[in-house]
């Protein structure tokens, strides 16, 4: 089984895979594994159906087939392909080589159908070996690369890797619950993608001469291929889609602005694109990079596209990234806090508990990372949130916003304005403490009180006091607002009543 | 009548009573249900207010806060289309545009969608005067705005206003309509493309011919597949706005590259929209272009792209021009169909089985017997019950062209599979057909075959199999009498009277509830009354308390004699039976029977 998070290339691209500082869990993992969950779904099924029901003898299920896709080029399936074999490139003089290097380039154009086990199978050998060797020719010649040799490169790998993505087999592809879709042209696929990179990471390799053929239409190509259901594939395109931002400075601009129009159409349109955990990834070290004080697009980005991107069901597949993005952007530019922390509590998860921790999460390594001027800005509302996380009745939510109490850096922010955060927390603490199911969130608020006690006791002893009035002072706001809209209702009757003409004006 | 309006709220004196502050403070309320509550009562709020302070100070206020969770955002957007008599009537309308049009520049599409549909709403109530002066420079603000949610939301305005306006304004119109078609965002295109076959239909023919076909080429050949399977939908929209002589040069070129795109999902809508395609382009077309383009669909490499267009089988055939149509479908339809009979994928195989029988009625009874029952039978025995499921629910079709019984050897083999199927969905569905079955193949074949499968149904382990296999044995009996049902399936429902399993015994009174009204007194009284009554000391409460129900039921079916001197106190007895549900049935029963 291949998985999207160890795929074979998970080159060290970018400060990425690298693991997040604190040593955390990748959110994924927090959760229930995909085989717990299987083994509990087999425990449910009743197991003497076969007993009472004299059908099930078909009820054994066929297992499932590993699946793999075409790649929706093969409209029809044509004559068999025949290359005319061409001696080794090391098997020639330097001059004849680049002429060579070309017709294997030309060769190699030709697609062969991997749905279609049996045909072409010498062929298909062939392009294997030459496509290896072209490996290996660019990583260690020198002096091949001719003017002329961009444009077939380019050629030869748009030939091979752009092609449209056939629909996904299961109309519900679920990347967490199914095994992805693996590409059948593989064994191809992935040496064009190696001599690619390869190519472009060539020290003979110049950009001026390849901007030609690597153009605004050769991205967007790439981009949509980040929508592969193959995470091998995905892999590849990442260090691919990297090294054209690196070393193509003209494009940058422009692979940036697909790149939101990718992300905005997921969040708005489909919430559906496989690479976004990739793109993010990118991303990450493209923000890394940005020169200070940020533009306004790059700022625009943040609040318009990746803040959005928190909304999507499937938000565990890449929050991991998501939030690096997010805290790198903060890292950059402080003034950015107050937007972020309230875009995140106006999308702020009201079913999902799962997302809820995920957003708990964030938020922590944003406090990590936050200035105390900047804190005292969106305290109030934050905190607003945090208590009522405090008080969720899904224990889960609750410990892992009690845990904050647990770093240091955010109980020394708590405890410079415990005066505006206790009476804010307190009700839902104290209410707690009597009343949640889950023992260990009990003792976990004991804590949290009983840390608000030694932090400032006077205010502590004043709220205790006032706490029944406060609640009775709230009750009866309550009914008053009950009233008011009773009256209003009744105004509209009587209002209708008079124009039907019931009751005489 | 405003001036009634302003008279009343004068006359009620309660303006002070609801100071707009409070009501403010509602909609400013922390908690966002609260807020929610309130939003959607905002015409009550409005009423309240009357049309005067709704108009200076709600709105304004409305307006200047619109930064909520988009829930709420939604409510307001929803509430505002409907607000026209509330700020005063049509005269005043042009007061809701400022907040409705900053609705339309959110980036939530849900909002949007929902502040458009408000905006194409409301414009209706524009005077025409009112439409150039208000409503027309709001939609040209939002062409023109930076971030695309605004252009999107534009793009769904245009067609509402332009028949309405001046020359010069619908030129302007024309204009920026163009300029959207060709956004650099792929977002404000897909919206282009989506609202280009309405605005079409409002355009002069000759700015159709002039302004919308070289948007409409252009953006079927977009770079964004997303973006070209939107132009499809439109394409058919212009076609039917086009003179037939026209269709051949202006979008003859551009559909039948869409038949060919290299992205599955343009060919996926291409198929999709077949049938309005061929309605749009007509007989000739048809004959000339549509005929290859349909074979190349049910060809396709993907199997989503086959399956919609297997679906369009019968509808396609069926419309073909009387003259060719026979020929044709022998010639170019049905080699594909036979294919597809045979396809590896079985969404494919199903979506065709749900539409083949329907080929027979256009075909005729020789060439049905001749060519389609092969296929029939072929799709009967398909490993997948879908398929086999499609082709049984539409038996009707080929009945009424060659009878049942051409296909009963093969039918029934495929009828016991799904009666046997370990999807309890499946068995549900077979049993639904059942009826029907039994009436076309006659009550001998019934008895034979197949009645032995409608009484296993009623000791399935699922619930809803047996309850529906009880609805089904009514039908049955109303279909062949009460006399068959004498005779082959009362006994047996009676005999399961003695099971062991509580289950099935409760099975029998769920059959008799069922079959007593369409058995009569006769059968009623004398074999299924003793049943019941003596059920009605069974050790399981579950059974007693049913007893009651199914005496209950059955009560008005019997004379009155049977009624006092044998239910009677067989409920009494009952209503003083331990179990307190058994105990409640049992005087439920008598109340309703009148036996107290």
């Amino acid at each position: 089984m291949v998985h999207a998070r160890c795929a074979p290339r998970n080159e060290a691209l970018l400060i990425w895979p690298g693991r997040r500082k604190d040593g955390k869990k990748h959110p994924n993992q927090l959760f229930t594994s995909k085989t717990s969950r299987a083994m509990s779904s087999a425990a449910t099924t009743p197991p003497s159906v076969d007993k009472v029901d004299g059908f099930s003898r078909k009820s054994v299920r066929k297992a499932k087939q590993k699946r793999s896709q075409s790649s929706s080029q093969f409209r029809s399936q044509g004559k068999p392909i025949e290359l005319t074999p061409l001696p080794l490139l090391k098997d020639v003089s330097a001059q004849e080589q680049p002429e060579l290097f070309l017709k294997k380039l030309q060769q190699c154009c030709a697609v062969f159908d991997f749905m279609d086990t049996l045909s072409d199978l010498k062929m298909k050998e062939y392009k294997r070996s030459t496509l290896n060797e072209l490996v290996d020719y660019v990583t260690v010649s020198r002096g091949y690369l001719t003017e002329q040799a961009y444009p077939e490169v380019v050629k030869m790998v748009s030939y091979n890797i752009f092609r449209t993505l056939p629909p996904s087999d299961s109309n519900e592809f679920d990347p967490e619950e199914d095994e992805p879709t693996l590409e059948a042209s593989w064994p191809h696929l992935q040496l064009v993608y190696e001599f690619f990179i390869r190519f472009l990471e060539s020290q003979e390799f110049q950009p001026s001469i390849a901007k030609k053929y690597i153009d605004q239409k050769f991205v967007l190509q790439l981009l949509e291929l980040f929508d592969s259901e193959d995470p091998r594939e995905r892999d590849y395109l990442k260090t691919v889609l990297h090294r054209i931002y690196g070393k193509f400075l003209g494009l940058r601009a422009f692979i940036r602005k697909q790149i939101n129009n990718i992300f905005l159409r997921f969040v708005y349109e489909t919430e559906h694109f496989n690479g976004v955990a990739e793109l993010l990834e990118i991303l990450g070290s493209i923000i890394n990079g940005f020169a200070l004080p940020l533009k306004a697009e790059h700022k625009q980005f943040l609040v318009k596209v990746l803040i959005p991107l928190h909304t999507v069901r499937s938000l565990s597949l890449f929050h991991a990234q998501l939030a690096y993005c997010i805290v790198q952007f903060l890292e950059k530019d402080p003034a950015l806090t107050e937007p972020v922390i309230r875009g995140l509590l106006k999308f702020w998860p009201k079913t999902c508990s799962q997302k809820e921790v995920m957003f708990l999460g964030e938020l922590e390594e944003i406090l990590d990372v936050i200035e105390p001027t900047q804190f005292v800005k969106i305290q109030e509302p934050l905190f607003k949130q945090i208590s009522k996380c405090v008080s969720s009745p899904h224990f889960q939510v609750a410990e892992r916003a009690l845990y904050y109490w647990n770093n240091e850096y955010i109980m020394s922010l708590i405890e410079e304005n415990s005066n505006v955060i206790l009476p804010i927390m307190f009700t839902s603490l104290y209410r707690i403490s009597k009343e949640h199911w889950n023992p260990a969130i009990v003792a976990l608020v004991y804590n949290v009180l009983k840390a608000f006690m030694e932090m400032n006791s006077t205010l502590f002893d004043e709220l205790t006091s006032t706490y029944k009035s406060d609640r009775q002072r709230e009750k009866k706001k309550e009914k008053e607002r009950e009233e008011l809209w009773k009256r209003l209702e009744d105004l509209e009757l009587k209002r209708s009543l008079q124009s039907d003409g019931i009751i005489p004006t | 009548t405003k001036l009634d309006d302003s008279k009343m709220a004068g006359a009620e004196g309660d303006d002070s009573l609801y100071p707009i502050a409070v009501l403010i403070d509602e909609l400013r309320n922390e908690d966002v249900q609260l807020r929610l509550n309130s939003i959607k009562k905002l015409s009550t709020i409005a009423l309240a207010l009357g049309v005067e302070r709704t108009r200076t100070e709600l709105l304004p206020f409305l307006t200047d806060t619109i930064y909520d969770e988009d829930e709420v955002l939604l409510a307001l957007a929803e509430q505002l289309g409907s607000f026209t008599v509330l700020v005063g009537g049509p005269e005043f309308v042009h007061n809701l545009l400022p907040p409705l049009e900053s609705l339309a520049t959110v980036e939530e599409t849900v909002v949007r969608d929902k502040a458009v549909e408000s905006l194409r709403k409301i414009s209706q109530e524009h005077s025409p005067v009112d439409l150039e002066v208000h409503f027309v420079p709001l939609v040209k603000r939002l062409a023109s705005g930076d971030w695309f949610t605004s252009r999107t939301s534009a793009c769904g305005l245009f067609s509402v206003c332009y028949p309405r306006v001046s020359s010069t304004v619908k030129a302007e119109i024309r204009q920026h309509f163009r300029t959207l078609c060709s956004d650099d965002t792929p977002m404000v295109r897909r919206a282009a493309a989506s609202k280009l076959g309405e605005f079409a239909k409002v355009l002069e023919l000759d700015y159709v011919k002039s302004d919308i076909i070289p948007l409409f080429t252009a953006l079927a050949s977009d770079e964004q597949d997303s973006v070209r399977l939107l132009a499809v939908e439109a394409g058919v929209s212009i076609a039917t706005l086009l003179p037939q002589e026209d269709l051949e040069a202006l979008v003859m070129p551009t559909l039948r590259q869409a038949a060919e795109d290299k992205s599955w999902r343009v060919r996926y809508m291409v198929a999709d929209k077949f049938s309005e395609l061929q309605k749009a382009v007509g007989p000739e077309i048809t004959k000339t272009d549509l005929v290859p383009a349909f074979q190349n669909l049910l060809k396709d490499c993907e199997a989503e792209v086959r399956a919609a267009a297997a679906n369009k089988v019968k509808v396609f055939c069926e419309n073909l021009p009387e003259d060719s149509r026979e020929t044709i479908i022998m010639t170019h339809i049905l080699p594909c169909v036979k294919e597809l009979v045979s396809d590896t994928n079985q969404h494919v195989k199903s979506a065709l089985a749900s539409v083949i029988m329907g080929l027979s009625t256009i075909l005729g009874k020789d060439n049905t017997v001749e060519h389609l029952l092969p296929l029939f039978l072929v799709q009967l025995k398909d490993e997948c019950p879908e398929v086999r499921l499609n082709i049984i629910s539409n038996l009707d079709c080929v009945n009424e062209v060659i009878g049942i019984r051409q296909l009963s050897q093969s039918l029934l083999p495929a009828i016991v599979e799904l009666a046997e199927d370990a999807k309890w969905r499946v068995r549900l569905a077979i049993i639904e057909y059942m009826p029907l079955l039994a009436g076309q193949l006659g009550v001998e074949f019934f008895d034979e075959k197949l009645n032995s499968l409608c009484m296993a149904w009623l000791i399935d382990h699922v619930f809803a199999i047996r309850e529906a296999a009880t609805c089904n044995l009514m039908k049955l009996v109303e279909k062949f009498g009460a006399e068959w049902a004498q005779n082959t399936i009362v006994p047996k429902v009676l005999g399961m009277a003695n099971d062991s399993n509580y289950l099935h015994r409760m099975t029998t009174l769920f059959c008799i509830n069922a079959l007593s009204g369409v058995c009569g007194q006769e059968i009623t009284t004398k074999h299924m009354l003793p049943v019941v009554l003596k059920m009605s000391t069974d050790q399981v409460a579950n059974v007693r308390f049913n007893v009651a129900r199914c005496l209950q039921k059955i009560g008005p079916v019997l004379d009155s004699s049977a009624l006092q001197a044998e239910v009677k106190p067989v409920l009494e007895k009952l209503a003083t039976d331990q179990d307190m549900d058994v105990k409640y049935f049992a005087l439920e029963a008598i109340s309703v029977l009148a036996l107290a």
